[in-house]
C-alpha cells in the first residue's frame, strides 16, 4: 500500500485532517498565550516583546511556514471532504434526521470552517500583512530597541465596533469548530480507549471556551478601553 | 397496556426501479391494532391494495424478530422508526396514535440504490464482508471451544460488536452516508479475537478500500448512526477501526 493510497482513503482523508487540525491547536496555545500579553496593561511592552520574538527568531518563522503549510492542506482537504460527503446522499429525505445522537456544531463543520476561513482572511489583512510586508508604526522597549508596535495596530483596529463584531463572530466560530473539532481529531487519530476519550471530551470543551473566550475579549477589551 | 385501534396516514414512497423517479403516494389504513407490528401494518395495507387491484408497496423482510437486518424503514425522520435500538419489524403499532400522518422513505443513499418502493439495495455491505470480514481455520475437527484462551472484557467487546445485523441504518442516519459504524463493528469484533489476528492488518485495509470504492461517505465523528443503530453498536468502535487502519498502513512492510 502506497503512501498516495494511504492518505487518500476515506479514513486517510480524515486523518490529514485530525493531524493538521491538532498542530492548529497547538498553534491557537501559542497565539492566544503571546496575546494574552496585551492584558499586563503596560501599553504594550511585554507584548510588543513577545510579539518580535517570535518575529525575529528563525525557529519560529521556520515553524511559520509549516503553519500555512498545514492550513492550506486542512482548508482544501477539509473542503474535498465536505463536497464528497455531501454527494454521497443521492436523493434527500423529506423529514430530517434531526439532532439525534449528534449536535448541530458537529454536523456543520464545513460551514464553520468556511466562516473561519473569510474571518481569518480578514484578520491576515489586518494584522499580519502590515507586520510582515507593510509600513508599521515603531516603538520601542524599555531595553532600547526598535519594534513593530502591533499593539498600537489592535488599538487603532478595534476602536471601530463592526471590527469588534467581526471577531467575536469569528471567535463564536472558532467556538463552535473547535468544540467538535479538538474531540473528533483524536478520535479519527484512533483513540478508542473510554478513560481517554473522557479526559479528551472535556479537555477540548475547555481548551475551547479558554481559548475562543480568550480570543474574544481581546478586541472587546480594546474597544471598551479597559486595556489602554 | 390498554389495546386500541387506529386509523393513520401513510405517506409511502413509491419507486418503480432504480431507473424511474419516485414520488410519495398518501394512503389511509383503519382499524390498526395497537398489538400489530409497523410490518404487519404494511401486511394489512397490502391486502388492501391487492384486493383494490393495485400494486403492493414492495419492502424488505425477513425472520420479523430482530436478528436479521432485513427491514428497512426510515420512519417519521429515523431509520426502523421511532423507538431505541429497535428494528421497523419489532416497532408496534403502540408507538403511534389515532389520528397520525407517519411518513415512510427508504434508506437514502447512492450506495443503496433503491430497487423498487423501500427495497434498496444493500449488497455493498456483502462485497465489503468478502473483501476481508473472515478469518482463517483449517478445516476438519472442530476444535475444543475454549483451545485458546481469551480474555473476557475483550469477548465481550467482541460479541457487543458482533451483534450487527447490517441492517445499514447507520448508512441511513449519517449526514455523509457513511458506512464506518458497519465496518468499524466487523473489524472490531474479530480484531478483538486472537482468531481474528493472522488477517488483522490486511482485513482493515481490503475493507476500507471496499468501503471507498461503493461510494459510501468517511466519518464526521457526529455519532447519529449510534443512535439510529437498533444494535447500540457503540462509536468507540470506530476510533478503534482507525487506530486498527493506521497500524496497519504505517506499519506496513512496503
Amino acid at each position: 500500500m502506497t503512501w498516495k493510497q494511504v492518505f487518500t482513503s476515506s479514513i486517510g482523508q480524515k486523518i490529514t485532517m485530525a493531524l493538521t487540525g491538532i498542530s492548529l491547536i497547538l498553534f491557537l496555545v501559542v497565539h492566544v498565550s503571546v496575546n494574552a500579553c496585551i492584558w499586563f496593561n503596560d501599553g504594550g511592552q511585554i507584548f510588543n516583546g513577545a510579539a518580535n520574538f517570535l518575529g525575529e527568531n528563525a525557529v519560529p518563522r521556520i515553524l511559520e511556514v509549516g503553519l500555512f503549510l498545514f492550513l492550506i492542506l486542512h482548508i482544501v482537504q477539509g473542503l474535498v471532504l465536505e463536497a464528497q460527503n455531501r454527494s454521497r446522499r443521492g436523493v434527500g429525505y423529506a423529514i430530517d434526521y434531526g439532532n439525534r445522537g449528534s449536535t448541530w456544531y458537529s454536523r456543520s463543520m464545513g460551514l464553520l470552517g468556511t466562516l473561519l476561513l473569510l474571518f481569518l482572511i480578514i484578520h491576515l489583512i489586518d494584522f499580519w500583512i502590515p507586520s510582515r510586508f507593510g509600513v508599521m508604526p515603531e516603538t520601542t522597549l524599555a531595553d532600547g530597541k526598535q519594534v513593530h508596535n502591533l499593539y498600537s495596530l489592535m488599538q487603532i483596529r478595534f476602536q471601530q465596533g463592526w471590527i469588534v463584531i467581526i471577531y467575536v463572530l469569528g471567535c463564536i466560530s472558532l467556538l463552535y469548530h473547535l468544540l467538535h473539532g479538538f474531540y473528533s481529531a483524536f478520535k479519527t487519530a484512533g483513540v478508542y480507549n473510554k478513560r481517554y476519550l473522557i479526559l479528551i471530551r472535556w479537555a477540548g470543551y475547555l481548551f475551547s471556551i479558554i481559548v475562543s473566550l480568550g480570543f474574544a475579549m481581546m478586541p472587546v477589551s480594546f474597544y471598551f478601553g479597559w486595556v489602554k | 397496556m390498554e389495546h386500541y385501534n387506529m386509523n393513520l396516514t401513510l405517506k409511502v414512497w413509491r419507486q418503480r426501479n432504480s431507473k424511474e423517479k419516485g414520488r410519495f403516494e398518501t394512503y389511509k389504513v383503519e382499524n390498526i391494532s395497537s398489538e400489530m407490528s409497523f410490518l404487519e401494518m404494511f401486511d394489512v395495507l397490502n391486502e388492501k391494495l391487492i384486493t383494490e387491484d393495485k400494486e403492493p408497496i414492495a419492502f424488505d423482510h425477513d425472520c420479523r424478530e430482530g436478528i436479521c437486518g432485513a427491514c428497512s424503514m426510515y420512519i417519521n425522520g429515523k431509520p426502523h422508526g421511532p423507538w431505541k435500538a429497535n428494528t421497523v419489524c419489532q416497532l408496534h403499532m403502540r408507538a403511534f396514535n389515532d389520528g397520525d400522518t407517519i411518513v415512510v422513505e427508504p434508506w437514502r443513499a447512492k450506495a443503496f440504490p433503491v430497487i423498487k418502493d423501500l427495497v434498496v439495495d444493500r449488497s455493498a455491505f456483502d462485497r465489503i464482508i468478502q473483501a476481508g470480514g473472515f478469518i482463517s481455520v483449517n478445516t476438519g475437527n472442530a476444535v475444543d471451544a475454549n483451545a485458546i484462551p481469551v480474555d473476557k472484557e475483550s469477548a465481550d467487546k467482541s460479541f457487543a460488536a458482533a451483534a450487527c445485523i447490517g441492517c445499514g441504518a447507520c448508512v441511513a442516519a449519517c449526514k455523509n452516508s457513511s458506512a464506518m459504524l458497519f465496518v468499524s463493528a466487523k473489524v472490531a469484533h474479530l480484531s478483538l479475537l486472537p482468531q481474528g489476528s493472522p488477517e488483522r492488518k490486511t482485513r482493515v485495509v481490503a475493507m476500507i478500500n471496499q468501503m471507498d470504492k461503493e461510494g459510501f461517505g468517511a466519518c464526521t465523528n457526529t455519532n447519529a448512526c449510534e443512535a439510529a443503530c437498533p444494535k447500540e453498536i457503540l462509536v468507540t468502535n470506530i476510533g478503534r477501526l482507525n487506530h486498527e487502519y493506521m497500524t496497519a498502513t504505517f506499519t506496513a512492510d512496503k
